[in-house]
């Protein structure tokens, strides 16, 4: 009891003449307030200092990327993310009849003379390059194949949100095959030297993808394990037609793990890489992991 | 005679401060997000009483000196940069808010804040004082009962912001809780609304402690109150 009424006491003075209660409370006012001040301007500045360093800022642009505490920021949520990702919490999934045509958002990479008849999917970083070719259009050597030849690997179908960066949401069936279908059938080279293992050894495989647009004006990067997620699908169908080509045909990427600016349209070229691809959106400040 | 009273302890006093620029940031930087996608509105039906928000919100045409062409501030093409502020001040906004919750649980600050069964008709009538429609005056305590529910309310609304917030950045891992909020965009929509309801607090807060006066407003500052001497402690 006796202890209580001591704490209690603690907390306030007696009581004293109102100009001693003044002279006190001034003496604490301009501590408090003095530190407040500092403390202000501190965090002013530094607020100052990171405004001149965020995207879109002078300073950002003349340093091609964003600066580090907003890129360290990105890069640390994308461990993170990384970290608790699994396969088995997929994207939820639909009743087929919500699907219905995604909004046009974006047409980079997508320009109007197009002959999808000429188009062959290009393939660099396997393991065996040996039926690689140059074209007169392309004289990098590539794997190149005909959208037949991906039309005859298993395929998947799914009613899936496409999620926009911006903040909204469309309901679309996609069909295609796998993402890890395909790897299968044309995998790069392991640096174990055995065979592909998705279920055991991702580690053991390049640890990204790299994805173009015929015209190379749009790119996106993917971690391996999201490019190999049981719902990464190089899509050829939409709503159960024909992929449009304003929609990307005669094959896009529909990665449902990713925001929209992943789910590259209109894929031209593919790559195996263990360094970490450019990307269009990171470039201009976005995360560059842009990952659920 | 007069005495000095301790009204609020150091700790509390840095977490409300830190996080009022933070919380700033955070609503600034979720506008540089919304601008993307602005669809929400007050209106029924087609009928649209307001729509969030109004052209001149995010770019009034004119600035101080009546420049057509130069607007006092800009909120639009800007996603990128409200996104990369958001994702950063988020953690800020998470440990400060936290170690308040923590802080307030160990030290038993939270006796003076939790409601309890008297709190909702005390509240009721410090409104009614308030808005000078009844003669009831509040009680001489730290917080009154409807400065509980507020102060409550808007730890609850900070918990619902984190919620509904991881709810639309990472809307596949943690389907469940996405789910649970009724899918992607109903998520975002409460995560909108939750800023409102900051704004809401904001207005009403400051109106108080304006009324409230400067030996109030000093306390949270230096953590002291004068008091007139016979006053009961608090």
């Amino acid at each position: 009891m006796s202890e209580r009424k001591v704490e209690r006491t603690a907390s306030q003075s007696e009581a004293l003449t109102d100009e001693e209660a003044e002279r006190q409370i001034r003496r604490k006012s301009r501590r408090s307030f003095l530190l407040g001040a500092v403390t202000v301007a501190v965090a002013g500045s530094g607020w100052w200092k990171l405004r001149s360093l965020a995207p879109g800022s002078k300073e950002a642009q003349d340093l091609g990327d964003v600066a580090w505490p907003f890129r360290r920021a990105l890069e640390t949520n994308e461990k993170l993310s990384r970290a608790y990702f699994r396969d088995g919490r997929p994207a939820p999934t639909f009743p087929r009849k919500e699907a219905k045509e995604p909004r046009l958002n974006a047409q980079v990479g997508l320009p109007e003379e197009f002959d999808p008849a000429a188009w062959k999917l290009s393939l660099l970083g396997l393991k065996d390059m040996s039926a690689a070719t140059a074209t007169d259009e392309d004289p990098t050597p590539a794997v190149r194949l005909p959208i037949e030849a991906i039309k005859a690997f298993p395929k998947a179908d799914m009613t899936v949100e496409l999620k926009c960066i911006e903040g909204w949401a469309d309901v679309v069936n996609w069909g295609g095959t796998p993402f890890a279908e395909f790897l299968k059938r044309y995998p790069p080279p392991t640096k174990s030297g055995k065979p592909v293992d998705l279920d055991n050894r991702l580690d053991d495989l390049p640890q990204y993808v790299a994805l173009e647009t015929p015209d190379g004006e749009y790119y996106v990067g993917l971690d391996i394990a999201s490019a190999v997620h049981p719902q990464t699908l190089l899509c050829y169908e939409m709503n159960g037609e024909d992929l449009p080509l304003n929609h990307g045909a005669p094959l896009r990427l529909a990665i449902p793990v990713k925001y929209g600016i992943k789910n590259l349209q209109r894929i031209g070229t593919i790559r195996y890489t263990d360094e970490r691809p450019k990307d269009y959106w990171a470039e201009r400040g976005y995360d560059w992991y842009a990952g659920h | 005679m007069k005495r000095l009273e301790k009204k609020h302890p150091l700790a509390i006093r840095w977490f409300h401060w830190i996080n009022f620029p933070v919380l700033a940031i955070m609503i600034w930087s979720g506008l540089l997000i919304y601008w993307a996608n602005d669809i929400y509105r007050i209106g029924f039906g087609s009928h649209t009483l307001f729509k969030f928000f109004p052209d001149a919100f995010y770019h009034p045409a004119t600035n101080l000196a009546g420049k057509i062409d130069a607007p006092l501030y800009t909120l639009d093409q800007k996603l990128a940069t409200g996104m990369a502020w958001h994702f950063l001040f988020m953690w800020v906004f998470f440990l400060n808010g936290l170690l308040y919750v923590i802080y307030t649980t160990i030290s038993g600050e939270w006796r003076y804040l939790v409601p309890t069964r008297r709190t909702f008709k005390e509240a009721l009538q410090v409104v009614m004082h308030d808005l000078h429609l009844s003669k009831y005056h509040p009680p001489r305590r730290k917080f009154n009962g409807a400065q509980q529910i507020a102060y409550t309310s808007v730890i609850l609304m900070g918990i619902g912001s984190l919620a509904t917030g991881l709810a639309i950045y990472k809307p596949v891992q943690l389907a469940w809780l996405t789910t649970l909020l009724g899918g992607y965009t109903l998520a975002r929509f409460f995560h909108f609304w939750l800023t409102i309801g900051y704004v809401g607090f904001f207005g009403i807060h400051v109106a108080q402690v304006i009324k409230a006066g400067w030996n109030n407003f000093r306390a949270m500052i230096t953590g002291y109150e004068v008091v007139a001497a016979e006053e009961k402690p608090l």
